[in-house]
């Protein structure tokens, strides 16, 4: 039975995160991005919605809810908000989730307790590599066997939070298996280096590191899922909805602004929204942003019904970068000279929007 | 209710079933048909015939089961409908087969609907049952276009005056572009419904549609168009020059409403909210053909479509294909939502205009761009790439150009009256 309407439960969510998302967010983005330093406690309030404690498992202290639908609904909504504030909030989750999908007992047991405190989780996940090709199945990160340690070696780009996190799961080429893989490391290992904060053209409230493993030498228990290891193909899809949500949140942000924008701008006597050629931009906005939206569900309700979505995954999240870009291009032409003052949201969402064929791993449903 | 994409079981069985239809009935016989224009598909005709009959026996003894009132009736609760999600399904696999084909199937139609949507029980019965029985096929079909009134229908200057001498009403006027008019009116015993003012200075609330019905005195078929594409497709034009019809072939209410916008020209209006997906998903067959045999022919060339891979690993052509794909995909689902949303008795005209400008626009892109992939044989008559590239671009036209459904989305959007945003 096809249907487009969310459950009240997801209603009721979403409704949440908008007022959040409205009455928090939107107030502090601005100041946020021009200090390039988070909004702490909008970030804590944004935490204690508790997305990413109601995923861990029931058996230890959570609700055990880690659906991707609803996952990518919230993403949106959280997004639409701010790019930087979603981002920092669900950055636990990118090492919560895979852990909680592919986790020994032990491995559980020891990190999805952290995420349930009242502060944002002190962990992330390392994913993307530095330099201008980047390909998730040829990881230059290297973890290889030698005397019963896991050897870890290589550079990450774009770590959220790493500063201050405790752990990071940092996927690697396991030279075992010739597979991706991922390993849980301890930050305070020797060998695990912090280069620096990147200087970014968008997501500037969100800090971000250059990492580096020197030799990192791990216990074997360090591999998420122990012998088994991870579904790593499974794990790109989950990102890769997730970014397409969030690419959809940004443009709606976009797209609304400069909606009501138009309706309020007088030239020539009247609301500019009323030319053809505004109109059928702010059309084609909301076309797009509305096609983006239904890939990334029905990706994320194939992720849902555990059937393979690599298909749906990649081609929303391909969609969804051109579209973001677009959108959020057209929402700073719109506004016209004004657009290009940064005290207008629209150059941030277009910074924002621009990174997200890049943003390989920052967000996970 | 939750969000879900699962076509129901039965609606998938249906489409395999249409699938091998079009593969028998339809795609041997398209490129002839389109060699030959004006040629009818009697193959597909024939086996569609007795099977479009049966189902409107069906809905028609339904409905008159309904006027008769159930002793101590307790009514079943109602199942959620599917019947918009099953009509996409079809549509879009019989025009899959082929397009132009498909709009020749025999059955009421555009006309049929909008009976359906504000016909009386004793009209529905009155105008349906010719679509309910016999061995020979019947047509409807809808007349609105004219010369001076394409977009702008309101513009319209076909003329409805009432004679109470005879009780009937006199109709005058030119109509153009109706599919299916001539099979209709001459190859048939069957109806087309006509829009005409019964007082032009009442604008709008002045336009009423009437069933004008085979062998109706006064009526002619005036020139069969040839066109770019959907060639076997009937596309006629047909004049009134005093055409009487009956006091109660008149569709709602005679009367003209005394506000701007009438209630009966928005009843007629809302009609697109079902014919626009429904025209949407028949565009998306012919992009699917074009795009599966694209896909196929680039295989068969050692050229697979590798998803998941980064952008620096993927061709140019594969980078098209998946661009195609995921476009089509795109309009795919904003005609699936425009048509669950009317499942659900949802208010659709907004996703209904948005479905038709992305699937109008996706499908010309996609069957152009796959004639130009597919080089020397993609541009020739040899394969049917470039008549599907000829019968793509009529769904970015009929039903509401791609232009006006996009001023459909913006009005809406913005909030506007049509005077606000012309």
């Amino acid at each position: 039975m096809v249907s487009f309407t969310s459950t009240e439960d997801q209603q009721l969510l979403i409704s949440t995160i908008n007022r959040y998302a409205v009455n928090d967010v939107r107030k502090v983005a601005h100041e946020a991005d021009e200090a390039s330093t988070p909004a702490s406690d909008v970030v804590d309030t944004g935490w204690q919605i508790g997305l990413v404690p109601s995923a861990i498992p029931e058996e230890l202290g959570g609700l055990g809810e880690m659906s991707a639908l609803t996952g990518v609904l919230a993403a949106e909504e959280l997004a639409f908000g701010d790019l930087s504030v979603a981002l920092h909030v669900m950055t636990p989750a990118l090492l919560a989730y895979p852990v909680a999908l592919y986790g020994t007992a032990e491995q559980r047991e020891t990190l999805l307790p952290l995420c349930l405190e009242a502060e944002v989780a002190p962990v992330t996940a390392a994913l993307l590599e530095p330099g201008i090709f980047f390909d998730p199945y040829e990881l230059k990160t290297t973890a290889s066997q030698h005397e019963g340690k896991i050897h870890l070696n290589g550079e990450k780009a774009y770590v959220p939070l790493a500063e201050d996190a405790r752990w990071i799961l940092v996927y690697a080429h396991d030279s075992e298996t010739s597979k991706v893989e991922a390993f849980i490391v301890d930050k305070s290992m020797s060998g695990v280096e912090i280069e620096k904060r990147e200087q970014l053209m968008g997501l500037r409230a969100l800090p971000t590191y250059r990492l580096r493993f020197n030799d990192v030498a791990l216990d074997a228990s360090a591999k998420l899922g122990g012998s088994v290891g991870i579904d790593y193909e499974k794990l790109l899809n989950r990102q890769r909805v997730a970014l397409a949500a969030m690419a959809v949140g940004v443009a709606r942000a976009s797209f609304e602004y400069a909606r009501d924008y138009a309706k309020q701008r007088v030239q020539f006597g009247k609301p500019i929204a009323q030319n053809q050629a505004i109109a059928f931009m702010l059309a084609e906005m909301a076309i797009e942003i509305d096609s983006t939206r239904l890939m990334a569900w029905e990706a994320a309700y194939k992720l849902d019904k555990g059937e393979d979505a690599t298909k749906e995954a990649y081609l929303a999240k391909q969609y969804a970068d051109n579209m973001v870009l677009k959108v959020t291009d057209s929402g700073v032409q719109i506004l016209g000279g004004y657009g290009f003052i940064r005290e207008y949201p629209v150059e941030r969402w277009l910074r924002n929007g621009r990174g997200f064929p890049t943003f390989h791993g920052l967000a996970i449903v | 209710m939750t969000i879900s994409f699962d076509i129901p079981e039965h609606i998938q069985q249906q489409g395999q079933i249409i699938k091998w239809l079009a593969e028998t009935t339809m795609r041997p016989f398209a490129r002839e048909l389109d060699e030959n224009e004006h040629e009818r598909p009697t193959v597909f005709i024939e086996q569609l015939w007795p099977i479009l009959r049966d189902q409107q026996k069906s809905t028609l003894d339904k409905l008159q089961r309904a006027e008769v009132p159930t002793e101590g009736g307790e009514k079943k609760p109602k199942r959620p409908s599917t019947r918009m999600v099953g009509l996409l399904v079809q549509i879009e696999m019989l025009s899959w087969g082929d397009a132009g084909i498909y709009l020749c199937m025999p059955s009421a139609s555009l006309g049929g609907a909008a009976i359906e949507s504000v016909g009386t029980t004793e009209q529905k019965i009155r105008f349906l049952s010719r679509f309910a029985e016999g061995d020979k096929p019947v047509w409807g079909a809808m007349a609105i276009t004219e010369p001076g009134a394409g977009s702008d229908n309101s513009a319209m200057s076909t003329t409805a005056v009432f004679d109470e001498e005879t009780n009937e009403w006199v109709i005058n006027g030119e109509k153009i572009f109706i599919t299916s008019g001539k099979l209709a009116l001459e190859e048939s015993n069957g109806l087309v419904i006509v829009w005409a003012t019964v007082n032009k200075a009442a604008g709008r609330a002045g336009i009423k549609s009437f069933v004008v019905e085979a062998g109706t005195p006064g009526v002619s078929i005036g020139k069969v168009e040839i066109k770019h594409g959907i060639r076997t497709s009937d596309t006629a034009a047909l004049v009134f020059n005093n055409a009487r019809i009956p006091a109660d072939n008149v569709l709602g209410s005679a009367e003209v409403q005394a506000s701007k916008d009438s209630k009966s020209f928005q009843g007629a209006m809302a009609t697109f909210d079902a014919s626009r997906p429904l025209v949407a998903a028949s565009t998306l067959g012919v992009g699917r053909a074009a795009l599966e045999f694209l896909k196929e022919k680039l295989a068969e060339n050692g050229v697979e479509i590798p998803y998941g891979q980064p952008y620096h690993k993927l061709t140019a052509v594969q980078r098209d294909v998946m661009g195609m794909e995921s476009q089509l995909h795109a309009a795919y689902l904003l005609t699936l939502r425009s048509v669950a949303m009317m499942d659900e008795g949802l208010h659709n005209s907004l996703e209904a205009s948005m479905a038709k400008v992305k699937a109008g626009k996706v499908v010309t892109e996609v069957a152009q761009k796959a004639v130009g992939l597919l080089g020397a044989l993609g541009y020739s008559r040899e394969w049917l790439v470039e008549k599907w590239m000829r019968d793509a671009k009529i769904g970015d036209i009929y039903e509401g150009t791609g232009q006006i459904n996009t001023l459909v989305v913006a009005r809406r959007i913005l909030g506007y009256s049509r005077h606000e945003l012309a």
